[in-house]
């Protein structure tokens, strides 16, 4: 089974709260934040790595490709991908302030047309733009399937087809997508038991979350291939769709009181607040 | 004179308030653009909903009655809203972020050559464009933006636009024939939907909202947060940690990249305030914080706090609330 995996490096989104903004409002400012891949990218990776485990006949037949688009340094997100264990990686130049979610769409399309993959597998969004569109453009693209906002992932053995529980309002839905079909995944896709290709032994549990890259996993990074292209190459059409104006601080809550006693505070909620 | 369509979020049988949340976006937008607006609805049997969707003051109400399109499927969705759009020449269409929203809108924007706005929580007007305000960065950044192509579509964010109420005039209705579905839908097969069941009211509509997080515990012991939310006739949440621990049901899972409330009166108990959760209670009108942890960040964002043992501190103000009512 061939899987690509779309990844994002974002300012570390333990600290989404330092991001600056410039003064004329026009541009953001990341000095002293180090970059991550975006953590439902590596999710993505997670879960592709747990799909293809001691899965086909043939272990050389699986592949598993990280693409991301964005700067040179972005290389750093994509070995750390192949470090966990992706086998190839691709790194497309574009600056963050030239794409949005369709010029990304049509890019990976290209991709995909190059590749031929059986299954996409995407963050359902990235934590800096939180738009969540991507995936869903892109499986429009290509007149694909989409499962999206995966909890649980089920392969039979044959690896035609996944059968995806969503997280989604008021419960939980499940389908069934044949491939080529395309996946973006929740948070939950990474607990213990969450994917399972009925090939990994049943007792086998995976670690809570995605796992981390080892040290002999990056020597090994070093030496994948990684292949750099540019949209151009492509023929990517790079017009956007969506245009950004400005940026600004929303309101900030400040701290109140600590009281000792509940009494105290049902008084508060009751006579100052009047919110009971 | 460019005119909106609205699609409604039918679930359970039942018109959600996201929907009015999002009508009242579509009456800002009209009266900026001077066009109109309409409602859409899609599903098996709407018939019980078609009373509630025509006192929206839509200029329409268009229903899309199909079977086995209950569920949402973007696949199923897609090739009839287009349609709509295309024959009614509707130039904004836009969507509550519920789960369905987000995930047939942005396939539908594609399939319009649109571009999309997520998570509107603000729009104006100026020399004949619509801007867009839409948190980024677990919202601590907000973006204005323009969508540059002649048809616009956008999600809403619930909670920062009022339900619009029900008026005694009634729109007139119109059902529609339905396209064949995308090519796609042979490749998707829906299985089944397990409900989380909850007598409580919704989270993004609620007043009061109870949050519990890894200091719970266990899935027992949760049972002390429902029992203060049905007091006080609150909802039910929890944090990621609480939900992945599986001491209740993802579809609780307030923050980020769960539900976004804004209650009157959020009370977290046992969860140590981290900014992906965070992100879905910022624009609640009073936080209240239990935690055991004096430096816990939940308390840099709470109006009042009781540094205590939950164990302790949940059963005395269920007490407390039970005495003075
Ligand atoms: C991509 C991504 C998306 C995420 N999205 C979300 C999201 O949407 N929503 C969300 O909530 N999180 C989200 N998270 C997770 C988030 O980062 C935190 O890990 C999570 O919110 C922590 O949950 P918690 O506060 O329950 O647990 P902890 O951080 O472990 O806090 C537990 C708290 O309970 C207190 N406590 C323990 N025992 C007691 C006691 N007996 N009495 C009183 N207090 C006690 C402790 O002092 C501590 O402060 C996301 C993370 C990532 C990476």
């Amino acid at each position: 089974m061939k899987i690509i995996v779309p990844i994002k490096r974002v300012p570390d989104p333990e600290k989404a709260d330092k991001v600056r903004i410039s003064e004329d409002g026009k541009q953001l400012i990341f000095d002293g934040l180090d970059w991550k891949p975006n953590p439902f990218d590596e999710y993505a990776v997670e879960t592709a790595l747990r799909l293809v485990k001691d899965s086909g006949a043939d272990q050389t037949a699986n592949e598993v490709i990280v693409v991301s688009i964005g700067p040179e340094e972005a290389t750093h997100q994509v070995l750390w991908c192949l470090a966990m264990g992706a086998d190839r990686g691709m790194l497309i130049s574009g600056d963050d302030r030239e794409l949005d979610a369709t010029v990304v769409a049509r890019a990976i399309a290209k991709l995909v047309k190059k590749e031929s993959p059986d299954l996409i597998l995407m963050g359902k969004q990235t934590v800096d733009g939180d738009s969540n569109q991507t995936a869903q453009m892109l499986a429009g693209m290509l007149g694909w399937p989409q499962a999206t906002f995966a909890g649980r992932i089920e392969t039979p053995a044959d690896l035609s087809s996944a059968t995806v529980t969503r997280e989604v309002d008021g419960g939980s839905a499940t389908v069934t997508v044949k491939f080529p079909a395309l996946i973006s995944v929740d948070v939950r896709i990474v607990t213990p038991q969450a994917v399972n290709n009925n090939m990994s032994p049943p007792d086998e549990l995976n670690r809570d979350g995605a796992r981390f890259a080892s040290l002999p996993g990056i020597m090994k990074a070093k030496k994948k291939p990684l292949e750099r292209l540019t949209l151009e190459d492509l023929g990517v059409d790079t017009s956007q769709r969506v245009k950004t104006i400005s940026y600004s601080r929303p309101a900030a809550r400040s701290g109140g009181i600590i009281l000792e006693t509940v009494e105290e505070l049902v008084q508060k909620l009751k006579e100052e607040a009047r919110v009971l | 004179m460019d005119n909106i369509l609205v699609i409604a979020q039918v679930f359970d049988g039942q018109v959600k308030k996201s929907t009015n949340a999002t009508i009242t976006f579509a009456s800002r937008v009209a009266a900026f653009t001077g066009g109109s607006y309409s409602v859409m609805a899609l599903g098996d049997d709407l018939s019980g909903q078609t009373e509630d969707l025509s006192h929206l003051g839509a200029q329409k109400v268009i229903l899309a009655e199909a079977p086995g399109i209950d569920q949402g499927l973007g696949e199923q969705w897609v090739p009839i809203i287009e349609q709509v759009v295309r024959k009614g020449s509707f130039k904004i269409i836009a969507s509550p972020s519920s789960s369905i929203g987000k995930d047939v809108l942005p396939r539908l924007a594609q399939s319009l050559k649109a571009g999309m706005a997520s998570d509107v929580t603000d729009v104006s007007y100026e020399s004949d464009n619509l801007f867009y305000v839409r948190p980024m960065y677990a919202g601590n950044v907000n973006c204005t933006v323009q969508i540059t192509t002649e048809t616009e579509v956008v999600t809403v964010r619930q909670t920062e636009f009022d339900p619009f109420e029900a008026i005694a005039e009634e729109s007139p209705v119109e059902r529609i024939d339905i396209p064949p579905p995308d090519m796609a839908v042979e490749r998707i097969e829906f299985n089944g939907f397990e409900k989380s069941i909850s007598e409580r009211p919704d989270l993004p509509d609620a007043k009061i909202v109870v949050s519990g997080g890894r200091g719970l515990k266990s899935g027992e012991n949760f049972k002390i947060i429902e029992e203060l939310a049905d007091l006080i006739g609150g909802a039910v949440g929890a944090t990621r940690a609480a939900v992945d621990a599986g001491f209740i049901h993802n579809d609780f899972q307030v923050g980020q990249t769960g539900k976004i409330v804004a209650p009157d009166l959020y009370i977290a108990v046992g969860l140590s305030g981290a900014l992906q959760h965070v992100a879905g209670i910022k624009s609640s009108k009073v936080i209240v914080a239990i935690n055991k942890d004096e430096e816990a960040p939940i308390f840099q964002v709470s109006d009042y706090g009781i540094v205590a043992d939950l164990f302790k501190a949940v059963p005395e103000l269920i007490e407390e609330i039970k005495k003075t009512t």
